[in-house]
């Protein structure tokens, strides 16, 4: 009983949450002119008017590369910090710890607008590098995470054993203990290049002229509403979707187990 | 393989964690091509002497020598110890034949000796054929090959074992104890074992060291440590024995705190106190005899194991050998023990 209760909840929750793309996808193929549902016919006309738009292909190409960009910097400083935090023993780690999560817990609107008044002073506005700091800043937590939790489970004997075959501390990190923490290391710089991908707040105060795909999604809906809107969604769910099951496929999750 | 196995020497080695003394004072010397046990309970402090030789931990005072020189503050990777750990360590990202080849590739040997020295090391531990497999695709007793394939394949001056038979089931142990013995032999390795089990000690070792409270109890060879225990500790660790006290009343005999009078071959000078022990293996018959209860009898196919209350007080563990049907628990029963066969000390 209780079982069949849990089924039809999950089942609530699930076409609930997909609800959505049974509209969004079928409006990106649709034949009319606005937005309308059921679609009168089919058409592949949303997605010519993206792909022959030099704006929308200048987003998204921008927004790749601000997201590739977060997801390299923020694990240049995510993964340092989190051997720091998994394994130093250093007065106010508890401290630094609380700090590099701070991003999860104060609102993004708060961070931009305080963003926005320092990276103005610095002429960072509207520079693809100013929105990669920023959203760095946000994807920080997620690497310090996903790091830790791989840290936390890391057979330090194997460590002790590189060293002991004569393997020194550089060698060790090399050969061993980063590849040992590859599977997290993917999934931490690929939820890190979502984050970018898909953050709106920040790119809204920051990206000035240069937008990024989620700001000219949101200025597009602003001016005129036509089912492009539903094309260019639906590009970026396939292309988040993939990232997923590369994580899936390469990565670990927070609580995975190591293989 | 050439062998370019070294003596061992620690002195006066103490390490402390925190209130807890590890290594309280402990020195050792090992021969070049001997085969060394520490044997200790857990806690005793065998482990953390281990990780000081290996260089993982860096003791409080004292000092590791290997043949003669001061490696104490040496890092781990310049030391040329083979290590097999508890639980192996093998890296689980690597193939077998990567995971041998690690030591040669961190001393940057050729690739054609290293694919060379490889092959001879998976040889000798009977492992040709799985070069390509990951760690996680054998079994226990495969693993614990490859880890020790790994530990040899550099020609170290040292090969240490951590409890490297802990996780196997009982007959793959007697079989893998039997293997590193002969593989210790034929390279003339010198090796330090480390185990809590008595008798893989005495199957491997050439000596013991019984090691209790961070400081060594007895170093010598397997049947003196048996058969001749310098302490209670020792005689009580290592097999079952029957241990009691008492003072030595005139030459050759010795009277028990139970006021039983004991004939020994033993030359303590009268007056002394010494303890005395009897293996239960031992008793059969002789001029000491004992006279008393069955308080418990277990069958143990090659022998009977009893527990016998004597009339005089002693309570004693007795093996005899199986003669006829299981005698009853109450029933009573006569045994003796010579006095050669008293150990005292």
């Amino acid at each position: 009983m209780s079982r069949r209760l849990l089924v039809v909840l999950c089942a609530a929750i699930y076409t609930f949450l997909m609800l959505p793309l049974v509209v969004v996808f079928p409006i990106s193929f649709s034949s009319a002119l606005y937005m309308q549902f059921p679609p009168p016919g089919f058409s592949l006309q949303w997605y010519e008017r993206y792909l022959d738009d030099p704006q929308w292909i200048d987003a998204t190409v921008r927004s790749l590369y601000i997201g590739g960009a977060t997801a390299v910097l923020a694990l240049a400083l995510g993964v340092p910090l989190a051997f720091s935090l998994a394994r130093g023993r250093f007065a106010g780690r508890l401290l630094v710890d609380r700090i590099a999560l701070a991003p999860l817990v104060v609102p993004t609107i708060i961070l931009s607008v305080g963003l926005y008044g320092l990276f103005a002073k610095l002429k960072l506005i509207g520079e693809w590098y100013g929105l990669v700091a920023a959203h760095t800043v946000l994807a920080l937590p997620f690497v310090v995470l996903v790091t830790v939790a791989g840290l936390r489970d890391f057979d330090r004997a194997l460590e002790q054993a590189a060293e002991g075959l004569g393997a020194g501390r550089v060698q060790t990190l090399l050969r061993v203990t980063l590849p040992l923490l590859r599977p997290s290391l993917v999934s931490a710089g690929l939820l890190a290049f979502i984050s970018s991908f898909d953050e709106l707040v920040v790119a809204l105060f920051l990206a000035g002229p240069n937008m990024t795909l989620p700001k000219k999604m949101f200025d597009n809906i602003m001016m005129e509403i036509d089912p492009t809107i539903a094309a260019v969604s639906v590009m970026q769910i396939l292309l988040v979707s993939i990232v997923l099951v590369l994580i899936g496929r390469f990565g670990r999750g927070l609580q995975g187990s190591a293989r | 393989m050439a062998s370019r196995s070294a003596d061992l020497e620690v002195e006066g080695l103490v390490k402390r964690f925190g209130e807890v003394v590890a290594l309280d004072g402990v020195s050792l010397d090992i021969a070049s091509g001997e085969l060394l046990t520490i044997l200790g309970p857990s806690g005793s402090g065998k482990t953390t002497l281990l990780k000081v030789v290996a260089g993982f931990e860096t003791p409080d005072a004292g000092a590791v020598k290997v043949d003669g020189i001061d490696i104490t503050t040496m890092p781990p990777a310049k030391r040329d110890i083979g290590m097999v750990f508890q639980n192996y360590a093998l890296f689980p990202h690597l193939t077998v034949a990567r995971n041998v080849a690690f030591p040669l590739e961190m001393r940057n040997a050729p690739r054609a000796e290293i694919d060379k020295r490889v092959g001879e090391a998976l040889n000798l531990v009977e492992l040709k054929g799985f070069e390509n497999r990951l760690p996680r695709q054998l079994s226990g007793g495969q693993q614990q090959r490859v880890a020790l394939a790994r530990a040899i394949v550099f020609n170290p001056r040292l090969l240490l074992l951590d409890e490297p038979f802990g996780a196997l089931d009982r007959k793959l142990r007697e079989t893998m104890q039997l293997e590193v013995r002969r593989l210790q032999r034929r390279l003339g390795l010198t090796t330090v074992f480390i185990t809590h089990d008595q008798e893989e000690a005495l199957v491997l070792s050439d000596r013991i060291a019984v090691m209790n409270r961070g400081a060594i109890q007895q170093v010598a060879s397997t049947t003196e440590i048996y058969e001749r225990p310098a302490n209670d500790f020792v005689a009580d660790f290592v097999g079952e024995s029957n241990i009691f006290h008492g003072t030595v009343t005139e030459t050759g005999s010795v009277t028990l705190e139970s006021g039983r009078r004991l004939l020994i071959t033993h030359s303590a000078p009268v007056g002394s106190r010494v303890g005395v022990l009897m293996r239960p293996e031992r008793f059969g018959r002789g001029p000491n005899t004992f006279n008393g209860e069955i308080r418990e009898a277990v069958y143990l196919g090659s022998s009977l194991k009893l527990r016998l209350a004597c009339d005089d007080g002693l309570e004693l563990i007795v093996r005899l050998p199986v003669t006829g049907p299981l005698p009853a628990s109450g029933s009573r029963i006569s045994t003796g023990i010579e006095p050669e066969s008293i150990h005292v000390f």
